[in-house]
């Protein structure tokens, strides 16, 4: 960890308990950690562990039962659904398993979403998005609609859409999980990418080989840290060729 | 407030695309709105019509007169058999009210039948012939059109002359000048002397003084009618607006004495007023307005929960998409305003319909009741249709906004 970095998330004794019929569920026991700017980080655990609740409240999807949520030194763990809404919008990218575009509008609509719900007047927009478009390989298929688009170059929409707001983090969820090895590749090299451009990565996923991309693992298990280490070898994908498949 | 505009302009945005890719379903929802609007701008419109022949029929009658007459005109106060078992009003009556009279600007006798009058080959039926003496002219607010009312000589006289009705000169005489040609009533041969400038309604009936022939009232006696049997109206002119309460109350004690009517006997007469008339309009105006409010309010309430329903199943379909558009910045008051412009843009394109429908169908009421859809009628429309989707659609909307986004971008 570079020591002298700006700390972005700071989470303190953070407990989750949902209640489910009478029973209460720990899905987060006591979590702490912190993750610097610059920093990629994979969070892996089996599934049941713990960790896609802890990436929603990283996310600011959910906040936490317990404990303490700084983000970039404003307490989150308090905010109500509008505040959450303006961090997600300006501070986090989002990238999921399943892309999670809007199949009715094309890539460039998609990308331009939150800028839409960031107020950035029409015409930036439109160049923001299809820069950032530009910037996953898309710069030819920014009028194509999801449907129209292979599985790997869905995802690099969604990762222009994460990217295009110059969010402090990006949240990636399982993001080679719907996709063949191959292309799956493609997409990591992408994100080693974007990393080694100095952004912030919390890649969350379940895969021992996807979680190596990263140079720092967090484990979970049953609601807690389990282990958080710096990987030691840490592997870095090629960028090849084909990419734009 | 430029984050507003955005959101409002994507919002407008996502409609459209909603709205197209469930055309069917959209159509079908927006039917309640279709025949709420259109039964809403029908009602205006109607009313509308009705209110521009009052105004043209009441300036023909003139809003200064007073009708004294056997009949009560408008009111169902006393029951028709009283009515009935009156004396008739007399051109004798009418001599000595004439004669003491001191208030009214002008006072004619009238009475009237119906008759089969011909022109050469050309016949027109039941034409309501009113006769009446020279003084109708400055007794009502008729306007001729061509020639001249018949002097007091010919209607002293009783000459054969007659004043046609602008209608029925159409009628008969097509674009030829009828001045001077002989007509037919009954049989009876009559000269034309003048014919009146169109100036009547069709509220006003078989009595549009377009659709009349007036003779002098001699003539009526003399041929149609006897005159022992037959009641006349006296028409009494006030001399200005102001002066027809003083007018009738003179013509009342006129009458009462003509009549030979103790203090404690009841008026053997009635005074009618044209206010009689607009009570009867405003009834009928009334009936119109509850009946197309009653549709109106029915129909839009069963298309706001329409659309209500649709929108629900709108936002659980799209759950994901909320998700979606919640993780990536949406707030509450985005996907709310969302949700309601889906509504109100579902709600304005059913008004929008509703509207081109009674735009049509008044095309159709225009051929009996002259009329046009107003301005103001259209503004009404529109709004009440947004209202209506912002109305219903809020509950959906609200539903939408408040999904946990967690649990939104779960769903499948």
């Amino acid at each position: 960890m570079n020591g002298n970095n700006m700390n972005i998330i700071n989470i303190e004794h953070v407990a989750k308990i949902y209640q489910v019929g009478s029973e209460e569920v720990h899905a987060l026991r006591d979590v702490s950690l912190r993750i610097n700017k610059g920093e990629y980080v994979a969070i892996m655990g089996p599934s049941g562990s713990g960790k896609s609740t802890l990436m929603n409240i990283l996310g600011c999807l959910d906040t936490p039962t317990h404990g303490l949520y700084e983000f970039k030194g404003v307490n989150v763990s308090q905010m109500n659904d509008n505040e959450l809404a303006k961090i997600r919008n300006k501070e986090i990218g989002f990238v999921f398993q399943t892309f999670n575009l809007l199949p009715r509008s094309n890539a460039l609509h998609n990308v331009e979403l939150p800028l839409i719900y960031a107020g950035v007047p029409a015409s930036e927009r439109k160049e923001r998005a299809r820069l950032a478009l530009e910037h996953v390989g898309l710069g030819d298929r920014i009028y194509h609609k999801p449907n129209e688009l292979s599985g790997g170059q869905r995802q690099r929409v969604a990762i222009a859409r994460a990217l295009v707001t110059n969010p402090s983090i990006i949240l990636a969820d399982e993001p080679t999980g719907n996709l063949d090895t191959k292309t799956g590749e493609d997409i990591m090299a992408l994100f080693n990418e974007i990393y080694e451009q100095g952004n912030t990565i919390i890649l969350v996923t379940h895969e021992e080989y996807i979680a190596e991309h990263a140079e720092r693992i967090i484990r979970i298990r049953d609601g807690l840290i389990e282990n958080d280490e710096k990987v030691v070898n840490r592997y870095i994908p090629q960028k090849n060729g084909a990419s734009k498949l | 407030m430029k984050t507003f505009l955005y959101e409002l302009k994507e919002g407008l945005l996502i409609s459209f695309n909603a709205i197209r890719s469930n055309k069917i379903r959209s159509i079908l929802t927006t039917l309640g709105i279709v025949i709420g609007v259109t039964s809403v701008v029908l009602m205006s419109t109607a009313i509308n019509g009705i209110d521009n022949a009052f105004q043209t029929g009441m300036s023909s009658l003139g809003s200064d007169n007073l009708y004294i007459d056997k009949w009560e005109w408008f009111s169902n106060d006393k029951p028709w058999w009283e009515l009935r078992n009156r004396r008739n009003i007399t051109m004798r009556d009418y001599e000595q009210f004439k004669e003491l009279a001191k208030l009214p600007a002008a006072v004619a006798p009238d009475t009237w039948t119906a008759q089969t009058v011909k022109y050469k080959n050309k016949t027109a039926e039941a034409v309501i012939v009113r006769g009446t003496n020279s003084d109708y002219v400055r007794a009502t607010n008729l306007v001729l059109g061509e020639g001249r009312f018949f002097n007091e000589l010919e209607s002293n006289g009783g000459r054969n002359v007659a004043v046609l009705g602008s209608e029925i000169a159409k009628n008969l005489f097509n674009n030829i000048n009828a001045i001077g040609e002989e007509i037919r009533i009954k049989g009876h041969k009559f000269v034309v002397v003048g014919v009146l400038a169109e100036q009547g309604s069709w509220i006003m009936g078989e009595f549009n003084p377009d659709k009349q022939i007036i003779i002098p009232i001699q003539n009526i006696f003399k041929y149609f009618a006897n005159e022992n049997n037959k009641t006349i109206t006296i028409t009494v002119k006030a001399k200005n607006n102001q002066m027809v309460e003083q007018t009738k109350e003179e013509a009342i004690s006129i009458m009462r004495k003509i009549r030979g009517l103790k203090y404690n006997q009841e008026d053997d007469f009635s005074i009618n007023q044209q206010e009689g008339l607009l009570k009867n309009i405003n009834q009928t105006v009334g009936v119109i307005q509850i009946a197309g409010l009653f549709i109106t309010g029915l129909s839009l309430f069963v298309g706001a929960v329409g659309i209500m329903n649709i929108m629900f199943v709108s936002v659980k379909e799209r759950t994901k998409e909320i998700g979606i558009r919640k993780a990536i910045g949406a707030k509450r008051r985005t996907i709310l305003g969302q949700f309601i412009t889906e509504a109100a843009i579902i709600c304005l394109i059913g008004g929008l319909i509703g509207l081109f429908i009674a735009i049509l169908l008044s095309k159709i009421v225009n051929q009996f009741l002259p009329t046009s859809v107003q301005v103001e009628t259209i503004i009404l429309a529109i709004s009440i249709s947004i209202i209506t989707g912002i109305v219903s659609g809020f509950a959906p909307a609200y539903t939408a906004a408040k999904l946990d986004p967690v649990e939104a971008l779960r769903y499948e």
